[in-house]
């Protein structure tokens, strides 16, 4: 399933395996059940907005250690569209889909870090760490 | 043509007679499995050659036993496809000594028959793991989808585990079912059992309520944990005018008082009277 702790994002039982996957290596990590389920569901909600805006892409998983604290580091990428307007894309309640337009912003709020570079037609990669408090 | 094809083949069945246990021990050895174990398969694999026209069904079932077994006792598929392929090198060393352009010709169309028996297992293998598959996937969605009565008009729905959009659809379907069918007015949501709440599943919850509404029912979604409550609110989701309670026995305790049914009078004068008796 993992390859370096890197796995493809295809279908919808990809992005469940993405969150389980997350789940473990934040337990791993020593991560507080709370900072657990906030990885947990921003994984969640980038890893669909790689299937249904991309179709697909990949994500690599791992666990990052800055001498103080451990975390998590997730980087999300895709080949697809790419975003235009990525100011606008963050604003909570834009969307381009179905959705409730909360993933991309939600998820910038539930982690520590998250750097997104995207132009239209070179896709989309996002990096999101999330460090364990104490 | 044929006729040259027949003598070849009948060159190597003969082959496999004259040499057979010098063909058994050499084929136990590369296949790292007793003489025993494959004795069996190799009496059958010539009674098949032997008769005319036969569609090897025997072999067959013997094969996909052996594959069964051989998984069992942790040997992967590629294993049991490899130890029938063994067959192949030891047969190759006998129609070596025999040196005959019949036998090498011979060997061409034996070398193709265990191929297709070796590629047999491999199937075998995968029909079986299949049919595991297919019966989990059936049993899960039979698990993941009860309706419960908890009170003359009110019925709950405790989800369990990863909410997609296609479990999550059936999990809805059912329960507007519910509420008609039985003509209840409360609806519980329990989420205790979901891990994890993004906006996919929030939407759905947020869907269903409105639908439930929509045929004059209240829901109350209950079983909100800390945590989840923490990234709700992080992700910014509003859950608006709908009743949210942390466990399903203050969902309970709340759709309970509001068909108008009450408990507590009732108790508290039983403890009053008990405290005077004392």
């Amino acid at each position: 399933m993992t390859d370096g702790g890197r796995m493809p994002i295809a279908s919808n039982a990809d992005v469940v395996a993405v969150r389980q996957q997350v789940r473990a290596v934040a337990i791993e990590a020593g991560m507080s059940l709370i900072d657990q389920t906030k990885v947990v569901t921003a994984a969640s909600e980038l890893a669909r907005n790689v299937l249904v805006h991309a179709g697909g892409g990949r994500v690599t998983v791992e666990v990052v250690d800055d001498g103080r604290r451990r975390g998590l580091r997730l980087a999300f990428s895709d080949e697809g569209p790419g975003i235009a307007d990525v100011e606008q894309a963050l604003v909570d309640g834009y969307t381009t889909g179905p959705g409730l337009g909360l993933g991309l912003g939600g998820s910038r709020r539930l982690v520590d870090q998250f750097d997104l570079t995207s132009a239209p037609g070179e896709g989309t990669t996002i990096v999101v760490t999330k460090w364990a408090r104490g | 043509m044929n006729v040259h094809a027949d003598v070849a083949r009948r060159r190597i069945e003969e082959l496999l007679g004259t040499s057979d246990e010098q063909i058994l021990r050499r084929w136990s050895a590369l296949a790292k499995a007793p003489v025993d174990e494959l004795k069996e398969l190799y009496q059958a694999l010539r009674t098949a050659l032997a008769e005319e026209g036969s569609d090897l069904a025997d072999i067959r079932g013997l094969l996909a036993e052996l594959s069964r077994d051989r998984v069992r006792r942790g040997h992967t598929p590629s294993d049991t496809a490899r130890a029938v392929f063994g067959l192949k090198e030891a047969v190759y060393e006998v129609v070596e000594a025999d040196g005959g352009p019949e036998a090498l010709r011979g060997f061409i169309w034996f070398s193709r028959l265990i191929d297709d028996l070796g590629l047999y297992t491999i199937e075998t293998y995968a029909t079986a793991r299949e049919k595991v598959i297919l019966d989990q996937a059936e049993q899960l969605l039979e698990l993941s989808t009860p309706v419960v009565k908890l009170w003359d008009g009110i019925v709950a729905v405790p989800l369990v585990g990863t909410l997609d959009s296609a479990r999550t659809q059936v999990v809805m379907e059912k329960l507007l079912q519910t509420l008609v069918d039985t003509g209840s007015e409360h609806a519980v949501i329990d989420i205790t059992g979901v891990p994890a709440v993004d906006t996919q599943v929030a939407q759905h919850l947020l869907k269903t309520v409105v639908a439930a509404r929509l045929m004059g029912a209240e829901c109350v979604i209950s079983g909100i944990s800390p945590q989840i409550a923490y990234t709700i609110v992080t992700l910014g989701i509003e859950f608006g005018d709908i009743v949210t309670k942390a466990t399903l026995a203050d969902a309970l305790a709340y759709t309970l008082r509001r068909s108008g049914i009450e408990f507590g009078e009732g108790r508290r004068t039983q403890i009053a009277i008990r405290a005077e008796d004392a």
